[in-house]
């Protein structure tokens, strides 16, 4: 009786996590799906302290009441540019948790005298594979983020793919050895500290504007590794849970890798971003062609427009200037201008990330368009203002087929009447070539950093009404 | 046998419920999801707290402290920090 009102308050649980992502589906319902999603939560855990099983609450308690402080203060206090860092992190100990508790089961089995069947031995050792894998893995990832490491660049050996497949050959060999021999714990031990190694690895190859990737597919290896610890405990809440967050990184990486138009074996493995060319090739493009301009000329062209398009990149959110675009945004409405803004779905380091930083700001979200609503604005717009974006923008990847972007869906902003880009300098994004849109006739570069630029466009403007 | 398939549907149905449901998100909502996802893969808390509660040995106590707070620092952290986002987007 105790058993099925558990499960059956598990499967409440499942539910409501459906209903969780279903109701994300509109910003409007969005924030009480996430409320029911925590309800069900709360009701799994409940189900869960009740196990008559449990010898000792201190224990349990004490981790809740850490963990709980741990993740309290970082949601709490993470700046909304960081997001993905704070994603990163999560990734990792949801993969942290997977290992520890499929691990936990194990050892307790081996502890009691029990012989653990085929299915529970597979299950552990891809938990333990996953879950270490997307713990390093998440761990570097993080790192590169805050540009601890690596600087952001990709860090490539020669034979690294050799040396990937040949750890993840060892380790589906250690698995079959383990189903074999079950009770040396020493294998599962060396099979997860191999999956950390790998995740090391193969993270480190990828970098900067490829983070998106990494970010959704880590994301989805946080839920297998979920799914399989269910299959470690016969647990159903656990297998469906994790399938539905294994389905969102996998449709994410998917969404990620279609808006650069490359595989994910080339993300994971074709190391893009490692090499910068050198200044001679940026010379061919921009000698003589590029126009600096100052915030004066900007309000001059900005006056008497009727339509703004605005394209934040990740510029935008390492200079946190999301609040005075938002406040240039509001003045230009003023005076009467039809202001949108135009997200290309790799802009930033993670999915969704530019969707945020607006929000931030107090923009409403329907004047923030997808890269295939904007597009087709752009030949009616007067001025298209770019703060901080480069490889989203390049129209290179249109029309140069040996271009490391070829074929790349962009946002057409070179098809406004006048483009505006807001950058420090000339160095390039991170596909680490040139931009031919800042060569353009019809292109005016004022550089600055992202925010004081913004502020003192904002003054000019104001000076010259 | 019969439990090891009847487990594997549930797991296949899963995905394609996930699947279904997922597509329907739009880009907006990315960052939040992810976030969001990432506190539903704090489930595993429930094997977390019967690993920490069941005592079965020394180590399975230090697994299962461990990973109650891996777990919760999802939980809590991952809805704590989808609700501060979702509670931003609003239309004027």
């Amino acid at each position: 009786m105790r058993a099925a009102l558990v499960n059956l308050a598990y499967l409440v649980a499942a539910v409501l996590f459906i209903l969780t992502f279903k109701g994300l589906s509109h910003p409007r319902t969005a924030a009480r799906a996430n409320r029911m999603g925590a309800f069900g939560m709360l009701l799994a855990i409940v189900a869960a302290l009740t196990d008559q099983g449990i010898v000792d609450f201190k224990i349990i308690l004490a981790g809740m009441l850490v963990g709980g402080g741990l993740g309290a203060v970082l949601a709490l206090r993470v700046r909304m540019t960081a997001m993905p860092q704070m994603v990163a992190l999560l990734n990792g100990f949801g993969g942290a948790a997977s290992v520890l508790v499929g691990g936990a089961a194990f050892v307790e089995l081996l502890t009691l005298g029990h012989d653990p069947p085929a299915r529970v031995v597979v299950a552990t050792a891809a938990s333990g594979l996953i879950g270490g894998l997307t713990f390093f893995g998440s761990l570097v990832a993080w790192a590169q983020l805050e540009e601890f490491v690596f600087r952001g660049r990709p860090v490539l050996f020669p034979g690294q793919k050799l040396v990937n497949g040949a750890l993840l050959a060892a380790c589906v060999a250690l698995a079959v050895w383990l189903v074999f021999q079950p009770e040396a714990l020493a294998i599962y031990a060396v099979l997860v500290a191999l999956g950390a190694v790998l995740g090391v690895l193969s993270v480190m190859s990828i970098g900067g504007a490829d983070m998106p990737v990494v970010i959704c597919l880590l994301n989805s290896y946080s839920g297998l590794a979920a799914a399989a610890t269910g299959f470690v405990l016969d647990n159903t809440v656990l297998i469906i849970s994790g399938s539905l967050v294994g389905a969102a990184g996998i449709i994410l990486t998917r969404v990620m890798c279609k808006a650069m138009n490359r595989s994910l074996a080339n993300v994971l493995f074709g190391g893009v971003g490692a090499e910068v060319v050198g200044q001679a090739g940026a010379d061919a493009v921009y000698a003589g062609k590029v126009k600096a301009v100052s915030s004066e000329e900007i309000a001059m062209v900005l006056d008497g427009v009727q339509r703004v398009v605005i394209v934040p990149g990740y510029g935008m959110a390492v200079s946190q200037a999301q609040h005075a675009v938002r406040d240039l945004a509001q003045l230009l409405e003023q005076r009467g201008v039809e202001v949108r803004f135009g997200v290309h779905p790799v802009a930033g380091r993670m999915p969704g990330h530019m969707n945020v930083l607006l929000a931030d700001a107090d923009i409403p979200y329907d004047k923030v368009l997808e890269m295939d609503a904007v597009n087709p604005l752009f030949e009616q717009t007067d001025v298209a203002i770019i703060i901080g974006a480069n490889d989203v923008v390049n129209p290179a990847a249109r029309t140069d087929a040996h271009s490391p972007i070829a074929g790349m869906p962009i946002l057409d902003v070179d098809r406004s009447k006048t483009v505006i880009v807001i950058k420090r300098s000339l160095s390039p994004g991170f596909a680490g070539i040139p931009n031919p849109l800042f060569a353009l006739d019809n292109t005016l570069m004022f550089f600055s950093d992202g925010r004081n630029a913004v502020l003192e466009i904002i003054g000019a403007v104001k000076q010259a009404a | 046998m019969g439990s090891s398939i009847l487990i594997l549907t549930v797991f296949v149905l899963a995905m394609f419920v996930g699947f279904e449901v997922i597509t329907k998100v739009p880009p907006t909502l990315h960052t939040p999801m992810t976030s969001g996802s990432n506190a539903i893969s704090g489930i595993t808390i429930v094997g977390a707290i019967l690993a920490a509660g069941q005592q079965v040995s020394r180590l399975t106590v230090v697994l299962g402290f461990l990973a109650v707070t891996f777990a919760m620092i999802n939980v809590v952290g991952g809805f704590l920090v989808t609700d501060r986002m979702l509670r931003m987007f609003k239309r004027k």
